[in-house]
């Protein structure tokens, strides 16, 4: 069987790549997969310590739920809002749209 | 019918109230209303004199004026043969002198308000001399005052008038101040002001009212020498009497009625109104009698040299009210009473006549610029002489009979200085009067060619209360004053005057026409002895030459002794500097303290405004600026690059689990 450490350390290499994702990437929809990325590492470690911690009632597997439905609701407003930024400045790279500033 | 006393001095003021209010649309038939009350008012005077002839008198409050605490006056009349005298005297001339002003105020603008003011004066007169109490005789007093000050100062656009008008004023506010103050005295000593409860009291309380007080004269001198006081203003005695000869300003009728015949008798008819008071009093007798001859001489020296027509007649009244008050003060009341009578009438006369003679030459008034005028104003240089002869003292006529009285009445008093003085003083009257009357009627024509031409005797409204006077003024004297101290006036008024005055004329017989007999020579040596030679033909080089020889005295009577100068310099000027005095105290002292203190405000108000502005306000600026700068310096973090603030999250969160882990 597999160690739980090996899950743990893709885990933590798939939110490492979301977070550098989410910092470098400069198209708004990349950041937004850069996010997806981070929380499904998220949910692989809840599943992974759902499997190989004892006395669990199902907690890990039920919340890895509740992170995949946030997400696709996340994704929804994040694409709409993308949208938006696209038809107000013709483009969704955020170097570009920096408007919220002194 | 006695009763019918307050229709006298109310009619008047029907007048007044009418001809004031609607004077400006009554106009020239102001006289109507003017003349007729005063008429209907002589009337009645007369049916009462009548019945106060029979012994009857009368003493009605008729109403209550004032009751606060214990104090009360009234309004009440007293008729008495005293008052009864005096207010047919005021009527009669003042009735004559508004029909003469008929003619002499004709065309005047004023016309309207000259009957008006006249007519308040004879109600104010009446007042006066029909109250029977202090409070109420003030009242007329007062009213008197005014009607004087509005009449003197009649033709106001004058400067002159208006100015003669305000000096009346003033200096009889000082005599009237002394009056009040004798008022106050006697209400706090008697109780009352009511002559009827006053004058019993007098023996009763003898001993309060003796007793040295303050300065060591007794309260009776005191009161009466306050009352004194306030007779002097109005009367025109020394030391108030520059007032007078300046109060000819006005229109001659106001002269003849106000400042000859009436009102500044009233001085006269206090004090004998007061004789239960005078006589327990003798210093203030002293007093008075030595005032009034003084003033008899002084006054007569000042019209020998006087050239204005009025000017002399006014100085020869005060002269005459200073025998009145010599009468007076040697306890003959009476006879200064009958003084008083008599020179209402001849006075008048003389006043009238010479305005008759300023209007026939068209407001001349300096008798140098007169003469020969006996032919062209044969009416008025009759009357004028009689009138001239009346006050000279020549038997028989009017002044003869009470001046001579007064005289008797000082010699038996045993002041003969003041006889003395008295005779010294008919001398220079007699010497005046024929002065005036030879210089203006005979002497030289000296009148001005413009004036000339329309030189005329005066219309009827005017020629007649000249005669209706100098009738008066021949047969008053004899007709009320023969036989000397019991004739027919004298057992009139005796009552009235207690028996004080009466016993210093135990005199015999031959003494009183020794006397009378001195005092006719003596009047007769100034007319014909003196003033004839003098002045009948007009080119007679001996006044000038008078005039040479005693030129500084000449010019110093001329000048009127300089008094007014005097007055001037001591009063008025003192007056002033005391103005300027409080003048510089208000401007350097109490404005200057007011200056300062704001100049402190202002002060002490920058130095507020200075912490307000650094302390307070550099307190909140400072702290604004300290958030300012804050925010300058952080607001570079906020860049609007949202991945900055991702990287900031995720350091944050880096220092945190770091943080964790390592303690």
């Amino acid at each position: 069987m597999i160690p739980l450490s090996h899950y743990l350390i893709l885990g933590a290499i798939i939110f490492s790549l979301g977070v550098f994702g989410a910092l470098t990437r400069r198209n708004a929809i990349a950041i937004l997969m850069s996010i997806e990325l981070m929380l499904n590492a998220v949910n692989l470690n809840f599943i992974a310590f759902a499997r190989y911690l004892p006395q669990t009632l199902l907690q890990g597997q039920v919340f890895a739920i509740f992170v995949i439905t946030v997400a696709a609701a996340e994704a929804a407003v994040g694409l709409a809002i993308v949208l938006g930024l696209y038809r107000n400045f013709k483009t969704v790279n955020v170097d570009e749209i920096n408007l919220m500033k002194w | 019918m006695l009763k019918l006393i307050w229709l006298v001095p109310v009619l008047p003021m029907v007048g007044v109230v009418i001809n004031g209010i609607f004077g400006r649309w009554i106009r020239d038939r102001a006289h109507l209303l003017g003349v007729g009350t005063t008429g209907l008012s002589l009337l009645i005077a007369l049916g009462i004199f009548f019945q106060t002839l029979g012994g009857e008198t009368l003493d009605w409050d008729v109403y209550s004026w004032v009751a606060v605490g214990n104090f009360h006056a009234t309004v009440g009349f007293q008729v008495d043969a005293l008052s009864a005298v005096m207010m047919l005297v005021v009527t009669f001339v003042g009735f004559l002198i508004h029909v003469y002003s008929v003619g002499y105020m004709h065309g005047d603008p004023g016309y309207a308000r000259f009957f008006t003011y006249m007519n308040l004066f004879m109600t104010s007169m009446l007042v006066l001399v029909l109250a029977n109490n202090y409070l109420l005789m003030f009242l007329g007093w007062e009213g008197v005052g005014l009607c004087s000050y509005l009449l003197i100062g009649f033709w106001y656009r004058k400067q002159s008038a208006s100015d003669a008008g305000k000096k009346a004023f003033v200096v009889n506010r000082i005599g009237d101040a002394g009056f009040l103050l004798g008022l106050f005295l006697i209400w706090r000593t008697f109780g009352s002001l009511n002559y009827a409860e006053i004058f019993p009291m007098v023996p009763d309380i003898q001993q309060v009212l003796t007793r040295p007080s303050v300065l060591g004269l007794s309260l009776v001198t005191w009161i009466t020498i306050l009352l004194f006081i306030g007779a002097t203003g109005k009367s025109a005695q020394l030391p108030l009497y520059v007032w007078l000869p300046d109060a000819m300003e006005g229109p001659t009728p106001v002269s003849a009625l106000i400042h000859a015949a009436t009102m500044v008798t009233a001085g006269v008819y206090m004090v004998a109104r007061s004789n239960a008071l005078f006589s327990a009093a003798p210093f203030s007798m002293e007093v008075v009698a030595w005032v009034g001859g003084l003033t008899a001489v002084f006054a007569a020296s000042i019209a020998l040299v006087q050239n204005d027509i009025k000017r002399v007649v006014a100085y020869s009244t005060i002269s005459q009210l200073g025998y009145m008050f010599l009468g007076c003060g040697v306890g003959a009341y009476a006879s200064a009473i009958f003084h008083l009578g008599t020179h209402a009438f001849f006075k008048a006369l003389l006043f009238l006549g010479a305005g008759s003679v300023i209007h026939a030459l068209g407001g001349e008034q300096d008798i140098r610029k007169m003469g020969q005028l006996k032919q062209k104003l044969p009416i008025t240089s009759r009357t004028f002489y009689w009138a001239s002869l009346a006050n000279a003292g020549i038997i028989p006529l009017a002044g003869f009979w009470s001046k001579d009285e007064i005289l008797a009445a000082a010699y038996a008093g045993h002041h003969s200085f003041l006889w003395a003085l008295g005779s010294a003083g008919a001398f220079m009257t007699a010497f005046y009067m024929f002065r005036l009357y030879y210089t203006v009627f005979e002497g030289k024509d000296n009148v001005d060619h413009h004036a000339a031409h329309h030189v005329h005797e005066s219309p009827p409204a005017m020629a007649y209360p000249l005669m209706a006077l100098g009738i008066g003024t021949l047969l008053v004297g004899v007709l009320f004053g023969f036989p000397p101290d019991h004739g027919l006036y004298h057992r009139f008024v005796e009552p009235v005057f207690a028996a004080e005055g009466m016993e210093a004329h135990a005199i015999g017989l031959e003494t009183t026409l020794g006397l009378a007999a001195v005092a006719t020579a003596v009047a007769a040596l100034g007319i014909w002895g003196l003033a004839r030679s003098w002045y009948k033909t007009g080119d007679s080089p001996a006044p000038a030459r008078a005039a040479e020889r005693f030129r500084g005295l000449y010019a110093l009577i001329l000048n009127k002794y300089r008094v007014d100068e005097l007055y001037i310099a001591v009063f008025v000027d003192f007056g002033k500097w005391l103005c300027r005095l409080s003048w510089t105290v208000d401007d350097k002292g109490v404005d200057g303290t007011v200056n300062g203190t704001s100049r402190l405000t202002v002060v002490l108000s920058q130095v507020s405004a200075l912490f307000d502005f650094r302390g307070v306000d550099g307190l909140v600026n400072a702290i604004a600026d300290v958030i300012q700068g804050g925010s300058q310096a952080f607001k570079r973090i906020q860049t609007g690059v949202i991945q900055n603030y991702l990287l900031a999250m995720a350091m944050g969160i880096f220092v945190i689990v770091s943080l964790y882990f390592f303690f």
